[in-house]
């Protein structure tokens, strides 16, 4: 009884908010999508933020994309070559490419925004410092001329995350690199409607209609982009369980990202499926070379003995389905992968490490463990490493706060016990982790590197190799080099794998592809 | 009373001052380093100095207090630093669900708990009186998000008759813009309705034990109007000034249950900035909360004097 009156009264209001002009959407060209983060700077050359790079893939494109199987395709590019001695590149775009409105993808465009990007990712400046020009041959060819070979233009060209070489035109790309873009049209496969921007609620992308794709089908990056949409909502949606009741319901039609206390929930739903869209992602432990006692390789060798990669993951993520145990610093199903480990095997070795901290003279001081209480994604892990370190012989200081004073409390240099701190714990996808070049914490250059500022000489050397090397053999068996140099030196090391689902409504969003960071086009909603 | 008003009015610029003030300095002496926030993860400390560089952060707190102030003179609350909008636009993007999320609150709130005060109060001890008061008590403890997942997965999920989540306009739709209000409203009212319901019923109580209550009985006055006219306008003023809290409340940031029910209000504006370090967000909606407290309170106030004419300023 209750429930009728109410429905009626319901569904009188609804029926008189018809009537004033709401209107309608063909709902099945609509796709909602529930993203990993809000979405609040719109510039992805000026951040690393992954719901960024994913705002820039929606609407860019790029030069070249790394298909399903990770190898390096043309995307905006039709033909290249290399000069015989190596140092001459030269490409030629694709017929046809235009921005969304209208305007026609040139050289110009290009050039600009590899500048621009250049300026900003670490990778992209290695290339620029051996580059000697950068310029057009006519508006669709345009040649890179190296100083000294750099092998490696492909996977520059190609890279998926960090910062991923998105092009944009001229006037846009000429904005200084420190600051953001106020302009947001691409050559992608969507276009951004800013007019119904609304951080914090909604994104709203259309379909481009002046995309070319490509003939290929979809592989990862690369590949014909298609679009099969009219319309694609991010809705912004903070609560796990608020993504859950909207996706049982029907209000959205795919999440992201999965929250990993919704797996069995979501499992036992028959009205939804879970698909791995991207290989795994990897949490690391990162030392703090800078201060003691961390300065000494044996001391940070005794905490990364001190990891139970089972016990950290199983109290962050819980279900063995979504993680894997693995002793190598690049994610296990990723080609660099390495089993050779030296003394790390991802099981504690308490005695061990408590040896080796007599040896080295630990005094006893104690290591700050940065806890980012409020961050869910890793907040499980500091509490199980505290006491692994403990059991392992250290003295701990575990220190909760949230994340954002943890990145900047990470950026001081000063001792522990003045403001600084000894280690902390973050994640990362494979499009960071896949190649040794891309992935920041792998540094030996001191206080110019990232946080941690270990200075290893022999791996910046052994990074130097890797650059140079002029096959995949030879790139894999550099990569295991280096891999042994972190350990040897501590820098950091792997808490193991975990699995990024993404949740789609079963049978009515097909043709999520595989890539290794996630995209949204190729997707059909029945 | 024009001149109250005109003084009530001046007077709200020295609090603004002094709210400026304190949470600038806040904002700046506590841990966190929105540079560090805007970077990302990939980001290395020469590229958070660049960026502190470029927002003027490295230069020294009275320098970047001076320039605020200035910027505040002219009505500029300055540029979120994510979003690069102004935060005038930004609030004004969310001042419109947390304004229809209060005003529906409030509507639903009052129109069930001043009654129910008032009946309670009438049959004092009786069993309407027992169950407001166990009401109430159950009202206060249980959690927001409770309630409204609660709330969610009976009406939402199970008879399937109003949305998990969102928030439409209202010139989008009025049916669309109540379907989806109507739960979260619900949530809070409850909240409200155990504290306001009982507020009322105190006044009320105390009102009802007048002389001139005693009179207007024995004058033969119905006895709705005797609860009306007489009782509830008495105990009027009380009431009042929790609903002006209340509805200060509402509007300051009820972020549970907007993070419950994915509405893009002021609550979820305030915590997202803050946790991002925001500055000039934080002090822009800071300063407009500010704002609008001393406005409701000089609302309630002048509510005073129509609603008992004894008061005069």
């Amino acid at each position: 009884m209750f429930k009728r009156v109410l429905s009626k009264l319901i569904l009188g209001a609804a029926i008189a908010g018809a009537m004033v002009g709401a209107h309608a959407q063909d709902d099945s060209k609509v796709l909602r999508i529930v993203p990993q983060a809000d979405l609040k700077i719109l510039d992805p050359i000026w951040t690393t933020a992954f719901v960024t790079r994913n705002h820039g893939y929606m609407i860019y494109d790029t030069l070249f994309g790394l298909d399903g199987e990770g190898k390096v395709q043309p995307q905006m590019v039709d033909t290249y070559s290399t000069s015989p001695d190596g140092l001459t590149w030269t490409f030629t775009l694709r017929k046809g490419l235009a921005f969304s409105n209208g305007k026609p993808v040139t050289s110009a465009d290009v050039i600009t925004s590899i500048n621009r990007w250049g300026k900003r990712d670490v990778f992209g400046q290695k290339m620029f410092e051996s580059m000697a020009s950068f310029d057009a041959i006519d508006d669709n060819s345009f040649k890179m001329v190296f100083k000294t070979p750099f092998p490696m233009v492909l996977d520059a060209l190609s890279k998926p995350s960090g910062i991923a070489p998105f092009i944009m035109e001229k006037a846009t790309a000429e904005t200084p690199a420190d600051k953001q873009v106020t302009e947001y049209i691409g050559s992608g496969p969507y276009v951004f409607k800013q007019d119904e921007y609304s951080p914090g609620s909604k994104i709203v992308y259309t379909k481009n209609t002046k995309y070319v794709p490509r003939s290929e089908p979809a592989s990862g990056t690369a590949g014909g982009k298609q679009v099969f949409v009219d319309r694609v909502e991010w809705v912004i949606l903070k609560d796990a369980q608020t993504m859950a009741n909207a996706i049982s319901n029907g209000e959205v039609d795919l999440i992201e990202w999965m929250p990993a206390e919704q797996y069995a929930a979501f499992k036992a739903n028959p009205k939804l499926e879970l698909v791995k869209p991207t290989p795994a992602g990897l949490f690391d432990l990162h030392l703090n070379h800078l201060v003691p006692p961390f300065d000494n390789p044996k001391i940070a060798q005794a905490a990364i003995m001190a990891i139970n990669q089972e016990a950290l993951l199983r109290a962050q993520l819980v279900n063995k389905d979504l993680y894997r145990t693995c002793t190598s610093i690049y994610p296990c199903d990723s080609a660099l992968a390495s089993t050779d480990s030296a003394y790390f095997t991802g099981k504690p070795q308490f005695e061990a490490a408590k040896k080796l901290l007599k040896e080295a003279g630990y005094d006893g001081k104690p290591v700050v463990l940065l806890y980012p209480a409020d961050f869910a994604v890793i907040n499980k892990f500091p509490p199980v490493m505290a006491q692994l370190l403990k059991q392992a012989g250290f003295n701990v200081d575990m220190q909760a706060m949230d994340w954002s004073s943890l990145i900047t409390r990470r950026t001081m240099k000063e001792p522990a016990d003045k403001g600084g701190w000894n280690m902390f714990i973050t994640g990362w996808s494979t499009g960071d982790t896949m190649n040794p070049l891309f992935f920041p914490p792998l540094t030996g250059n001191g206080e110019k590197g990232w946080f941690g500022w270990p200075t290893d000489p022999k791996l910046e050397q052994l990074k130097t190799d890797f650059l140079k090397a002029t096959d995949e053999a030879q790139r894999k068996k550099i990569a295991a080099e280096i891999q042994l140099e972190v350990y040897a030196t501590g820098i950091f090391a792997p808490l193991g794998n975990f699995d990024f689902y993404s949740v789609l409504r079963k049978g009515v969003v097909t043709g999520l592809i595989n890539a290794p960071v996630n995209v949204f086009w190729n997707l059909k909603k029945n | 009373m024009f001149f109250f008003i005109i003084r009530r009015v001046l007077s709200t610029i020295p609090v603004l001052v002094i709210v400026a003030i304190i949470v600038f300095l806040m904002l700046r002496l506590t841990p966190g380093d929105p540079a560090a926030s805007l970077v990302g993860n990939n980001g290395t400390s020469a590229d958070i100095a660049n960026i502190r560089a470029s927002l003027g952060l490295d230069q020294p707190l009275p320098v970047q207090f001076y320039k605020w102030s200035l910027q505040l003179l002219k009505g500029d609350l300055g540029e979120s630093y994510y979003m690069k909008r102004p935060v005038t636009q930004l609030i004004g993007q969310r001042i419109g669900p947390t304004l229809s999320l209060s005003f529906l609150t409030m509507f639903v709130t009052i129109l069930l708990a001043v009654p129910l005060g008032v009946f309670a109060a009438w049959r004092h001890g009786g069993w309407l009186d027992r169950a407001l008061m166990g009401f109430s008590v159950v009202g206060f403890s249980i959690p927001s998000f409770v309630i409204g997942y609660l709330l969610i997965w009976v009406v939402a999920l199970h008879w399937q008759l109003l949305p998990v989540q969102g928030y439409v306009p209202i010139a989008q739709g009025f049916g669309g813009w109540l379907s989806h209000l109507t739960l979260p409203a619900l949530t809070l009212s409850i909240i409200y309705l155990a504290l306001i319901a009982r507020v009322t019923r105190a006044s009320v109580s105390e009102a009802l034990s007048e002389d001139y209550i005693r009179t207007a009985r024995s004058k033969g006055i119905s006895e709705l109007r005797v609860l009306t006219r007489h009782a509830l306008a008495n105990a009027a003023v009380p009431i009042v000034t929790v609903i002006g809290i209340g509805v200060g409340l509402l509007i300051g940031g009820v972020v549970v249950t907007e993070t419950v029910y994915a509405i893009p209000g002021l609550g979820q504006l305030t915590v997202d900035a803050v946790l991002g370090r925001d500055f000039p967000l934080i002090q822009g909606i800071t300063l407009f909360f500010s704002f609008v407290y001393v406005l409701i309170n000089l609302l309630v106030d002048l509510s005073y004097v129509v609603l008992d004419p004894r008061i005069r300023y």
